[in-house]
């Protein structure tokens, strides 16, 4: 924004281009469209799922509603955030791989972590009595 | 509440005059001593007349270099304040054994070492890191201000948020006693119902907002900002490290803000995420701030390296050995850096397999690092090595910080953990990895662009004095604690039964005071040079250097760069010298900049009266404040007078009149 840079296109460099080709673009009416309805899609059916019993098994339908959540924020990315691989020549994509292998990172090794924590050390937790019992 | 009408509780909440520590003479005499030193310089300012200079030229200020030198000097002030915890610590343990008590009782001792971590860390390393990526990186990268200048501003006002907070613990109410990382259940209601676990979250959390925004200002500016011609590959090590850096803050910083948060919830509406009941987990707490806190390490070490990566190149006039393999080097140690933290827990039990996998990842993010190691050692090689200060600097940094990796990858042993964990050779790691890596850095750094931002050298002889003590007092303070850590000596201890042991913490203590001298020594030096700042004048380029800073005069015109340079080369003023480059004279144009606000003074001013009213339960003021604050960033927004134009004369002034030329006696060896 204070940045009065000029307009040098110099050696073929990717990254000073005019504002106009920086920005992602804002969307259509249509693509706007597409996410809510998709959007809409993927909130009824786990609502539908769990209102009306559909699935015998709990486990199951958790799964199912896990799953569709996860498709949920992909279409918002897509449609909502205009997530692709152009915009920003790829800083926005190489931004968003980033955070999600560092979410993997922390949530998955926090899990896992906290999982063993909680077995080896908590006590009442029925691995430990059953630890106890069987030395 | 203290017992009064209860008209005093709601205005003042749990604030009463017996918040005042008048009971503990240190503290008193401290305060007495910082109020007649804070008068003296209000009236000197007053005397002279330099308010106005001052909130004009610097507090309102946007400009990245005037930012730069204001967190230098913050995070200077700090460190006398975290060295001053530091040496009572040293003085308690040397003199507390048997019968003798020393003169700081546990619960003030408590406190002492709380504040010296959180204060070293939050307040004089952080500062000094973001005061360097400010002055240096958008120089370096040839742009002409930040990506967001006024929000630059507005982080650094947190930041000094976050400082009023955690020193006005000091003399109004205690500080926290909970070690600097706040752990629970020490840091749960419970068991800390005073206000200084609450003076550590808010502090935290003003200064931790400040540095997010930084993180997010810095990607954005190397990511956007750029002059034509540097590519990612082409950008100086420094601007490499920045980015890197900033992007781990941004990851990272959010972290910490939820698990204070969670924290907070705990101490004030009685959620139990971190209780040791009714089904909260303490240790989810030291599992959270951990996952930050292990980046956090990176984020203070990663910029060193880069300025390292600066300076080497510069004395020892070769271009950097393996500038690829640093970069690599780099974003290797950014992703590794999230996949070490149980490192710090391995005695929590999470079992062998897990305690296996973070072993494995410690050991591993040893090797890029030991990379960069060889990579500073083939640039010196063969090279004409000039011994300045800066270099000094560098040169103990790569034997301290050796070593201290070293201690580091004996403790990666998950086994040896067992025994080394808490204890006092815990702590001579961390401080030989932290003293030998950032601070070190942070006087190279001071020493090299010193001359870039004031037109004058630093003294060499004070400087090189500074050094020296520092480097043996360092030894010597920290030498000891391997030694007594070893033995299975404790940390966090103040006081000892066994008398054998208390010849080693007198030689710590001396080596502590050897640092006193040290830290002495640097403000003599800046006061000598400040004395013979004629003698000591430089123009554009004092140290034959290789970046684009260089290029520009010293100090830099508000605009930096009065023509944006086009990059050819990695070492940009290097070509840009061979090839004979003459400054242009003429032809300048208008210069379009941002204008100076003074909204980022005001809104940090609201978030530490909003921060001080949550300490005491003053809700009204809370409430008040917190309004306040959105009303004002909301009206902020509505101000359109932004810009400021400088025309294509003052341009012209500014080139002619300029500090470019070498003085005479100005250039070094």
């Amino acid at each position: 924004m204070s940045h009065p840079s000029p307009s040098v296109h110099d050696h073929g460099t990717s990254h000073d281009a005019g504002h106009e080709t920086m920005h992602a673009a804002h969307g259509s009416l249509r693509s706007y469209l597409t996410g809510f309805v998709l959007a809409a899609i993927l909130t009824i059916i786990p609502f539908w799922l769990v209102m009306g019993h559909v699935i015998a098994s709990p486990q199951t339908t958790i799964l199912i509603v896990l799953g569709l959540a996860a498709v949920q924020i992909v279409v918002h990315m897509i449609y909502f955030l205009h997530l692709d691989t152009k915009s920003e020549n790829g800083w926005n994509m190489l931004a968003f791989m980033f955070t999600v292998v560092l979410v993997v990172i922390v949530l998955g090794a926090s899990i896992w972590v906290m999982y063993n924590e909680n077995a080896n050390m908590m006590p009442m937790s029925p691995q430990y009595i059953h630890h106890k019992q069987g030395a | 509440m203290p017992d009064r009408p209860a008209i005093w509780n709601f205005l003042l909440g749990r604030l009463s005059l017996s918040s005042l520590p008048l009971d503990n003479t240190i503290v008193v005499w401290t305060f007495v001593a910082v109020a007649l030193g804070g008068a003296a310089l209000m009236a000197m300012i007053t005397y002279y007349k330099k308010w106005g200079y001052l909130w004009h030229e610097w507090f309102t200020s946007v400009d990245h270099k005037r930012l730069g030198v204001m967190y230098m000097v913050l995070g200077t002030v700090m460190l006398f304040r975290g060295f001053a915890d530091a040496i009572m610590m040293r003085s308690q343990q040397a003199v507390a054994f048997g019968s003798n008590m020393g003169y700081l009782p546990p619960h003030h001792y408590d406190q002492i070492f709380t504040a010296h971590g959180a204060i070293m860390i939050f307040f004089v390393a952080m500062p000094y890191i973001a005061g360097f990526m400010n002055f240096v990186m958008p120089l370096q990268i040839g742009a002409r201000d930040v990506a967001f200048p006024f929000l630059n501003n507005f982080s650094f006002w947190l930041t000094v948020s976050g400082v009023v907070l955690f020193m006005t613990s000091l003399f109004i109410g205690d500080f926290s006693h909970a070690g600097w990382l706040g752990m629970p259940p020490v840091s749960e209601l419970k068991q800390s119902p005073g206000p200084g676990v609450d003076y550590y979250i808010w502090g935290l959390q003003l200064s931790g907002l400040g540095t997010l925004l930084t993180g997010i200002n810095f990607v954005v500016t190397v990511i956007k900002m750029r002059a034509p011609g540097m590519t990612l590959m082409k950008m100086p090590m420094f601007t490499w490290t920045t980015l890197c850096t900033s992007g781990l803050i941004v990851v990272t910083f959010p972290i910490l803000t939820a698990t204070l948060f969670l924290l907070s919830l705990d101490r004030y509406i009685g959620t139990h995420f971190f209780t040791s009941g009714f089904g909260g987990n303490v240790m989810m707490y030291v599992n959270l701030i951990w996952v930050w806190g292990h980046p956090e390490v990176y984020i203070l070490i990663l910029p060193m390296f880069g300025l390292y990566s600066e300076i080497v190149p510069t004395f020892s006039g070769k271009r950097l050995f393996g500038y690829s393999s640093m970069v690599y080097a780099t974003a290797s140690i950014m992703i590794l850096s999230y996949l070490v933290w149980l490192h710090h827990f391995f005695t929590m039990g999470s079992g062998a397999d897990v305690n296996s996998f973070f072993a494995l990842t410690t050991m591993l993010i040893s090797i890029p690092t030991g990379a960069k190691i060889f990579n500073w050692l083939f640039t010196m090689y063969r090279g004409r090595v000039r011994f300045t200060v800066p270099m000094l600097w560098t040169m103990g940094f790569l034997f301290t910080f050796t070593i201290g990796g070293m201690t580091g990858v004996m403790l990666s042993v998950a086994p040896a953990d067992f025994l080394l964990h808490n204890s006092l050779f815990l702590v001579a790691h961390f401080h030989n990895v932290i003293i030998g890596g950032v601070v070190f850095g942070v006087f190279a750094g001071i020493n090299y662009w010193f001359p870039k931002a004031f037109g004058f050298r630093l003294d060499e002889f004070w400087g090189k004095l500074s050094f020296w003590f520092w480097q043996i007092g360092f030894w010597v303070a920290f030498g000891p604690l391997y030694v007594l850590g070893l033995m299975g000596v404790t940390r966090r201890l103040s006081h000892f039964t066994d008398p054998s042991l208390q010849i080693w913490f007198i030689i710590a203590a001396f080596g502590a005071f050897l640092i006193l001298l040290g830290i002495l020594s640097f403000v003599m030096q800046i006061y000598v040079s400040i004395r013979h700042r004629d003698r000591l004048a430089v123009g554009s380029d004092p140290w034959d250097a290789r970046t684009l800073e260089w290029s520009t005069s010293s100090p830099p015109p508000p605009y930096n760069f009065a023509f944006i340079p086009i990059v050819h080369d990695r070492d940009t003023w290097t070509d840009m010298k061979k090839h004979g480059y003459q400054r242009p004279m003429e032809g300048f144009n208008a210069i379009h900049m941002p204008k100076n606000t003074g909204t980022g003074v005001v809104l940090a001013a609201l978030g530490t009266v909003f921060g001080f009213a949550m300490v005491w339960y003053i809700w009204w003021l809370a409430v008040v404040s917190f309004v306040a604050l959105i009303a004002v960033a909301i009206v902020h927004t509505f101000n359109y007078d932004r810009d400021s134009h400088l025309s294509a004369e003052e341009v012209s002034q500014f080139e002619h009149n300029g500090n470019w030329e070498p003085k005479a006696q100005g250039a070094t060896a």
